[in-house]
This record gives structure tokens, C-alpha cells and sequence, in this order.
């Protein structure tokens, strides 16, 4: 059951925001601010360092929680937030672990929703919180019942 | 512009319309995102899920929403940005990004945001918190 992975947590993983990865992100959702894209520019701005986009935090690596798979398609992402302790800029490492915040189940018209919350960490090299994101996944009766749990 | 400092409540932000999706947007995000799950960019694929075609990415969607504080990112930083995904985002589908003061607490401005679709649908509703430098 999925209830039992409530309060698991992945081992910490090592991620480098690297500068390459931050402007192909910033250029696939749109971004034209300097301050995101222009080395040159934000080096002279007060934080001196190109910034990160919010979301940019999705694509970094969290480990896995041992013993959790779930399918890659078939899921809905319901929610999403992202809490800020100070701004992630390039350049930044960051320990990067997840951890499985809540599991419930409800019913609705199409048969037993399961909904499973993820709270992704990342802490600078001195273990002091940068980020802490949450990601609510709805898992469908169908793709609920090809789960072995 | 004007600065988000000067902002009163019921305020909003200078709105962003979109170009319509094409699917080359969300083929590059796949790549930035490393997200390929193929219900995003593959036709075949999204209708063998039951979709009537691909759906973009909710995060794709979202950090295009992030933008409408770009013009302002020096004023300050996103400190809490949560959002419920509430519709699915289809090709040449055309997207509003909007935003609205509600609340401020000294250094800390609270505002509704949404992406909204042609027909007024909103795809994703939530709250930005931006964070004033002092």
C-alpha cells in the first residue's frame, strides 16, 4: 500500500546548477530577462549571478525512494509549489532529496483517486534549506490497480 | 512600468498573451525539462491515453506563468509560488498569464494568479508571494 511510503525519504544527491541547463530551461518557457539569460547582465546586477526560474527546481535530480515505482504515464500532476528560503542562482550545489509527504485516497465518479504528495528538498553545502517544492500526483483507479502496492 | 513596490491591492500586473501552442514548444520543453512523457508531444500516444490530442505540459504552463514577474526580478524574488493545475492546455490553444495584488505584509506581496485559455477557461489558478528586498 502506499500508505506505508508516508514519510520515506530518498538518500541526498549532489546537483550543480549549471548555467547551459538554466538557459535552455529559461528559453523553453519563454524567459527574455536579462537577469535569466545574459551573463554579462547579471553579473553586474546586485546578485551578480544569473538567476534561476522558479520552476527550474523540476528538473533536478531528487534520488528514488527505495522501493516506490510508479508508471511513467498514466499519472496527473495536480498541484505544484515551490517555497523559496532565498533565490537559487547558477552556479549554486545543491543537496537534492525527496520525500513522500502524504498519501490518501477519495472517492470520485470514476472509481478511488489516489493522491500522493512529494516534497523535493534542496540544501546548500552548509545542510541550511534553499528550496522545499511540493508536487501532488493523482493516481487513477486504472493506474492505481497496475501498481503492485 | 511601474514597480510591483507601488502596486495597491486589487492591482494587477501587466498581463502576458501567448503565442498560440505550437508543438515545438513543448518538444524543447521536453528537452529542458527532461520530461518525455510522450502524451506532451506524441499525437498517437496522447490518444492511446484517451486525450483528443497532445497536452502540453502543466509545467510548461507554469513557468511560463512565473514571466509575469520577470520585468520585476530585481525589485525582489519569488519566495512561494503554488498552483493548482485546473485544465488541459492544448496545440495553438492561446494563453493569458494574469495576476492580481491581494495582500501584502510588509516586504511580502501576495498575489492571484491564473493562465487563462481563449474561452476564458482557466488551466491553472494559484498564489505568487514575492519577497521586496529590503
Amino acid at each position: 500500500m502506499l500508505y506505508e511510503f508516508i514519510g520515506n525519504r530518498s538518500s541526498k544527491v549532489t546537483n550543480v546548477i549549471e548555467k547551459g541547463a538554466v538557459l535552455k530551461f529559461a528559453k523553453a518557457i519563454g524567459e527574455t530577462h536579462p537577469m535569466y539569460i545574459d551573463e554579462n547582465y547579471a553579473k553586474n546586477s546586485s546578485i551578480s549571478n544569473l538567476l534561476v526560474p522558479a520552476t527550474f527546481p523540476v528538473t533536478l535530480d531528487y534520488g528514488t525512494i527505495p522501493g516506490l515505482t510508479l508508471p511513467s504515464v498514466g499519472l496527473i500532476h495536480g498541484e505544484q509549489s515551490f517555497h523559496y528560503h532565498r533565490p537559487l542562482v547558477v552556479g549554486d550545489v545543491v543537496e537534492c532529496y525527496r520525500e513522500v509527504k502524504d498519501y490518501m485516497e477519495k472517492e470520485a465518479k470514476s472509481g478511488t483517486l489516489g493522491m500522493l504528495t512529494f516534497t523535493d528538498y534542496g540544501e546548500d553545502e552548509q545542510g541550511e534549506l534553499i528550496f522545499e517544492n511540493e508536487r501532488v500526483i493523482i493516481l487513477t483507479e486504472t493506474v492505481r490497480k497496475e501498481l503492485s502496492y | 512600468m511601474s514597480n510591483l513596490k507601488s502596486l495597491s491591492i486589487n492591482d494587477v500586473v501587466e498581463p502576458i498573451e501567448l503565442e498560440p501552442v505550437n508543438r515545438l514548444d513543448l518538444i524543447k520543453y521536453a528537452g529542458a525539462s527532461d520530461d518525455y512523457n510522450p502524451i506532451h508531444t506524441i499525437d498517437r500516444e496522447a490518444e492511446k491515453a484517451g486525450l483528443p490530442g497532445i497536452i502540453a505540459h502543466g509545467m510548461w504552463t507554469m513557468g511560463n506563468l512565473s514571466r509575469l514577474f520577470s520585468q520585476h526580478i530585481e525589485e525582489g524574488y519569488i519566495e512561494d509560488y503554488r498552483v493548482r493545475f485546473t485544465g488541459m492546455v492544448f496545440l495553438d490553444d492561446v494563453l493569458t498569464l494574469q495576476g492580481k495584488l491581494v495582500d501584502r505584509e510588509d516586504s511580502l506581496l501576495i498575489f492571484d494568479v491564473n493562465v487563462a485559455k481563449q474561452d476564458g477557461q482557466k488551466v491553472i489558478q494559484g498564489q505568487v508571494s514575492f519577497r521586496l528586498w529590503e
